[in-house]
């Protein structure tokens, strides 16, 4: 039998390194239960959607007149189908992938541009931070809807376009964040210490500000994926988005609404996948900000 | 060892616009600092005094030209830093180093403590094992054990410590000149003295030069060689602390040792000490800034500003009830 008797080694205080900030956040997220949650429903949803083509039980964009509109818990098709006939379950696991694209993509594009023009803004100052942050004004004057559907209608249908004018709509939004937190990191002293030791600007953006502001503006950023995915549904709805056959949840919201008197079940599938989906990224991005929040 | 003074300032002025309007047009100017000139020589400490407010933390962050100022010169160990251009600045960078007031803002959070003290070895080109190293045996030189703190952040650190972590972070480049911007304001009593007896064992250690800002007299007045009291970013007086304290000829710095209280007797003061709040320094008074406040005001001090007069042995004032008219001051005084 073991006896444990500590070593004299052992009585010395304890050189117990701390955890990274990072690996604390994650610590502490992985203890949230709301988190937990909403990140297994979206790992669903990711990974159902990443595996469509293996998962669907029917091509998405083929049809049969003849079960058009079967009910939901039908034989043959488990979600029922759509007004032409194609099995909803095939096309909301399809759609997921188009509009899981559309409302990440235009928010990473807004992260990494917005973060490098807020940065840069708030950092030099002066004529630079007027010249950007005034463009962006010029932006963020219109209504994130307005701006999006008008971009989109001058640009033209289709998924590349939604994508482009989202970002559009995004960007601003994070230089904002991405200025005001750069501004007030930038007068703390430790940065007014660092460059008293010497370090040119790009060092202390890199070792002193980034690490500083990239959590603020990381929160801010998840909490616009959920009005991302809205919008992108919003614009394939109005005929703006993702072009038919194709499956995107707005764009079946859109060509089912008429069926709503017929089966109201089924038309409103697409808008509770919408529902859930934005839902999670809400709080997700919750439990990041407060996981986020750590003050001795 | 040079002969001539380590830091030599002359006219340092620097005046904040404050923008407004559309256009952000500078509508006012604040002028924080206004022709100050100073020397510090060779591992004396030179003590800055002043209310809040009157110019002595822009004064630091001129010296260092962390804000680059409207006029003036500074010279250090004979070369000029406000002209160096950015690899000479750089160089320079490593004999002047600054201790912050803020113990809290002036520690990244999210760097280690020891990777703080190392960061400006890195930006000089140390490798990063031997700057650890360094950091690590300077972390444990300020009293800061080395094995236990070195890889804590700086939230998990008392006020104390972290200005240990300053200290260490400042001189982990082995400077000269040490500014110290109010080091000990933020802390305990206590605290405090255990900091300032670092500052003075590590001053004779490494024959370093201090530049101490404070607005507390007894801390200025123990830790000085000469003083230099400060009032709406100019100079009033300057002289040795033991001076100052004994005899204080500006009517301010009379004034400030008057408010300081004091355990002695012989020290008290019949006079009120100051009154009221400074003026502001958008818009100083005419002439003596201090006029407004002074309790021997007369006539031409509103005329024109008085320029500084010797007084005694390495002592100087500006005020003019000094002038050759010695009768003046002292009516005022006994009046």
């Amino acid at each position: 039998m073991a006896v444990t008797t500590a070593l004299p080694g052992e009585l010395e205080a304890p050189v117990q390194a701390p955890m990274s900030y990072w690996r604390t956040v994650g610590w502490r997220l992985a203890r949230d239960p709301a988190t937990l949650v909403a990140g297994g429903v979206l790992a669903a949803i990711v990974l159902s959607a990443l595996l469509a083509p293996w998962l669907a039980p029917y091509d998405p964009n083929a049809g049969s007149i003849r079960v058009r509109l079967a009910s939901v818990g039908s034989a043959a098709h488990l979600l029922g189908t759509d007004e032409q006939g194609r099995d909803m379950l095939s096309r909301l696991l399809w759609g997921g992938r188009m509009t899981l694209v559309a409302g990440l993509t235009p928010v990473l594009v807004a992260f990494g541009l917005g973060t490098g023009l807020g940065v840069l803004a708030g950092y030099v100052g002066g004529l630079t931070n007027t010249l950007v942050m005034r463009t962006m004004d010029i932006f963020y004057a219109f209504p994130a809807v307005l701006l999006a559907i008008a971009i989109s209608g001058a640009l033209g249908p289709g998924l590349a376009n939604t994508l482009i004018s989202l970002s559009i709509v995004f960007v601003p939004r994070v230089v904002r964040v991405a200025e005001s937190a750069t501004v007030q990191v930038k007068g703390l002293e430790y940065i007014a210490a660092a460059r008293a030791s010497g370090a040119g600007v790009a060092a202390i953006v890199r070792h002193h500000l980034l690490a500083n502001v990239l959590g603020p503006i990381l929160v801010f950023s998840s909490t616009q994926v959920s009005l991302s995915i809205i919008l992108a549904a919003g614009l394939s709805f109005l005929g703006l988005g993702v072009t038919p056959p194709a499956a995107e949840w707005g764009l079946m919201l859109n060509t089912l609404r008429q069926s709503i008197y017929v089966n109201a079940i089924v038309p409103a599938l697409p808008g509770v996948a919408i529902f859930v989906t934005s839902m999670a990224f809400n709080l997700l991005s919750d439990g990041l900000r407060d996981a986020m929040e750590i003050r001795g | 060892m040079s002969a001539g003074p380590l830091l030599q300032a002359r006219g340092l002025r620097k005046h904040f616009p404050l923008r407004g309007g559309v256009l952000q047009r500078a509508r006012a100017w604040v002028r924080a600092v206004d022709g100050v000139s100073f020397d510090v020589r060779p591992t004396e400490t030179v003590g800055i005094v002043g209310e809040s407010g009157c110019g002595k933390s822009t004064l630091a962050r001129l010296v260092l030209r962390l804000i680059e100022p409207d006029a003036g010169t500074v010279t250090f160990d004979g070369e000029d830093v406000l002209g160096a251009p950015p690899p000479r600045l750089k160089r320079l960078r490593r004999d002047m180093q600054l201790v912050f007031q803020d113990p809290y803002a002036s520690l990244n959070p999210r760097l280690t403590i020891e990777d703080a003290v190392a960061f400006g070895l890195l930006v000089h080109g140390t490798p990063r094992a031997v700057a650890r190293e360094r950091a690590r045996a300077l972390l444990g030189r300020v009293g800061l054990d080395p094995r236990l703190y070195g890889r804590r952040y700086a939230h998990e650190l008392s006020g104390g410590q972290r200005q240990r972590v300053n200290i260490a972070r400042a001189l982990v480049l082995d400077p000269r000149l040490l500014v110290l911007d109010e080091p000990v304001s933020a802390l305990d009593k206590s605290v405090q003295a255990q900091v300032l007896n670092l500052l003075a064992d590590l001053k004779a250690e490494r024959a370093l030069t201090y530049v101490f800002i404070s607005h507390d007299l007894d801390v200025i007045e123990h830790v000085s060689d000469r003083v230099l009291v400060m009032y709406l970013g100019e100079v009033v007086e300057t002289g040795t602390a033991d001076e100052l304290a004994r005899a204080p000829k500006h009517p301010y710095t009379q004034a400030l040792f008057a408010s300081a209280p004091t355990m002695d007797p012989d020290r008290r003061m019949e006079r009120p000490p100051l009154a009221g709040d400074p003026p502001n320094p958008i818009d100083p008074p005419s002439g003596c800034r201090f006029r407004t406040r002074c309790a021997f005001a007369m006539p031409r001090c509103a005329e024109a500003p008085p320029a500084p007069r010797p007084l005694g042995v390495g002592h100087e004032g500006a005020c003019y009830l000094y002038d050759a008219e010695p009768a003046a001051f002292i009516r005022a005084r006994t009046s």
